[in-house]
């Protein structure tokens, strides 16, 4: 079973959203979709400052398998991205919610979230599929 | 869902994730595909191989009907217990499948061909024996384990019977051995020593359990898949089908044009082939770049484009490489499309790694 923590946000595609003090948001996958994915040999981070509108593929994450693309939660600005997935992807499997985390965004706008769901909805979601 | 091996049970107690691959539902992995991988490079693990397909050729013709069905030369096995790779190939050239032939008596053989391909095989070999005198038993009520690896004939040889245990150490490789129902011969498909066995399926299950109290390590269909790239060898389907040709895949040397006086498939269409002048070519992709480089990419070489047909990551190099057929004179340098950015890649001679050891620059 995989784990859903209670004070993130999430979109239907598996990604998390993190809202930090300073109003940026930090995006990574869920422990569902890394569970799904495999173990992780190479992750493509987008360069700092590329703005994105929601559904824009932010990322790349390639297990042994396949690749699949991480896409933007909400419109915003690349702030920096996690330096360690360089040469150590596997932080993203080992602790996805932490250590795995892969982009920080500035939002375009203050105001309005796109909606993003809660953890019990996003829970909701992972036992429908199943 | 799947055909199943008879194993199914013990992939999934052990904690397998289960996909489909060619209409068999195969383990991907037991947790880690990257920790398998190296079990094989470095000590032994075991792969449940039951979905290849296996078919026992007997009869006064067999050894006619192999000849005419193989582009290998079937006459190179001097005696039982050797074996020996081929292709089969259609009217046009066109590769049918790969296999291994195992010469086991006089007048007897046994083929392994690959799972997704059973069913046109089967047809083929019967419309290829057409009115020999030969008997084709497929034999689905086997069960075939391939045990891999520096370590794996040393831990194998313990746990078979008497007599057996002790020729499987003396084997060279492709050579087999032959006792009652258990057939054992040093092949694979990994670039490691070991061996492939082929057993009824209850002493099948029992060697697996052994195997695995014996400290060989579970591998599923992903590390099979990285091991075989770093290995080089191909993959039906991905890096050759009926559409392509041995001698652009890599696979010449596996074509025996002597005896010029064997006729056998596709030989008409090979030697027109040649005689036109061969102009692709299979070979090796190291990216230099970061990046996985995978099936189907575009590469752009200074004396034209080619195609990756297998490409992935080499967890023995810590890098992506790749199957790729090119123009035959690429060479050095070139370029591959990876989600629509082009990427340093270099052309190298492969194999990658074999026996351990990495053999590119």
């Amino acid at each position: 079973m995989s784990h859903v923590p209670k004070q993130l946000q999430y979109t239907k595609d598996h990604e998390w959203v993190r809202r930090d003090d300073d109003g940026t948001f930090v995006v990574g996958i869920t422990d569902h979709a890394q569970q799904q994915l495999g173990e992780l040999v190479y992750v493509e981070l987008p360069e700092p400052g590329r703005t994105l509108k929601p559904g824009d593929a932010l990322a790349v994450v390639e297990s042994t398998k396949a690749a699949s693309d991480v896409y933007a939660p909400i419109a915003g600005s690349v702030l920096g991205v996690n330096p360690a997935l360089a040469s150590e992807p596997e932080h993203v499997n080992t602790d996805p919610y932490g250590a795995g985390w892969l982009v920080r965004l500035q939002p375009a706008a203050a105001g309005a979230l796109p909606e993003l769901l809660d953890a019990a909805a996003y829970a909701a979601l992972l036992d429908a599929a199943h | 869902m799947g055909h199943q091996t008879p194993l199914y049970v013990e992939h999934v107690a052990a904690g397998a994730r289960i996909v489909e691959f060619g209409g068999w539902d195969m383990p991907l992995h037991y947790g880690s595909a990257l920790a398998e991988h190296q079990a094989v490079r470095q000590s032994c693990g075991i792969f449940d191989v039951s979905h290849m397909t296996v078919v026992d050729v007997m009869g006064p013709d067999a050894t006619a009907f192999l000849g005419r069905l193989l582009a290998n030369d079937i006459g190179k096995l001097a005696q039982p217990g050797q074996g020996l790779y081929s292709c089969m190939l259609n009217d046009a050239g066109g590769v049918v499948d790969d296999l291994i032939a195992y010469s086991t008596a006089d007048d007897r053989y046994r083929l392994v061909v690959n799972a997704a391909t059973r069913t046109q095989d089967l047809a083929w070999l019967a419309r290829v024996a057409d009115r020999d005198d030969v008997v084709l038993r497929h034999r689905d009520d086997l069960l075939m384990l391939a045990v891999q690896g520096p370590a794996a004939r040393r831990l194998a040889a313990p746990l078979l019977p008497d007599g057996v245990g002790a020729a499987v150490l003396a084997l060279q490789p492709f050579e087999s051995v032959y006792q009652e129902d258990l057939f054992v011969a040093r092949t694979g498909y990994t670039g490691e020593d070991g061996i492939e066995v082929v057993l009824p399926i209850p002493a099948g299950i029992d060697l697996w359990k052994a195997l695995t109290v014996a400290g060989a390590v579970r591998c599923g269909l992903g590390a099979r898949d990285t091991l075989r790239l770093e290995a080089a060898l191909n993959l039906y389907g991905q890096d050759m089908d009926a559409g392509t040709s041995p001698l652009t895949s890599a696979l010449a040397w596996t074509v025996a044009f002597d005896p010029a006086e064997r006729q056998f498939r596709g030989r008409a269409a090979l030697e027109a082939q040649k005689a036109a002048g061969i102009t692709e070519k299979l070979t090796g992709l190291i990216l230099e770049d970061r990046g996985i480089m995978r099936h189907g990419q575009r590469v752009l070489t200074p004396a034209g484009e080619g195609v990756i047909t297998s490409g992935g990551f080499s967890p023995t190099m810590d890098r992506s490489i790749a199957l790729a057929r090119v123009p035959v004179a690429a060479e050095g340098l070139c370029q591959v499309e990876i989600r629509s950015a082009l990427r340093a890649a270099r052309i190298v001679r492969p194999p990658f790694v074999r026996h351990g050891r990495v053999l590119v620059e």
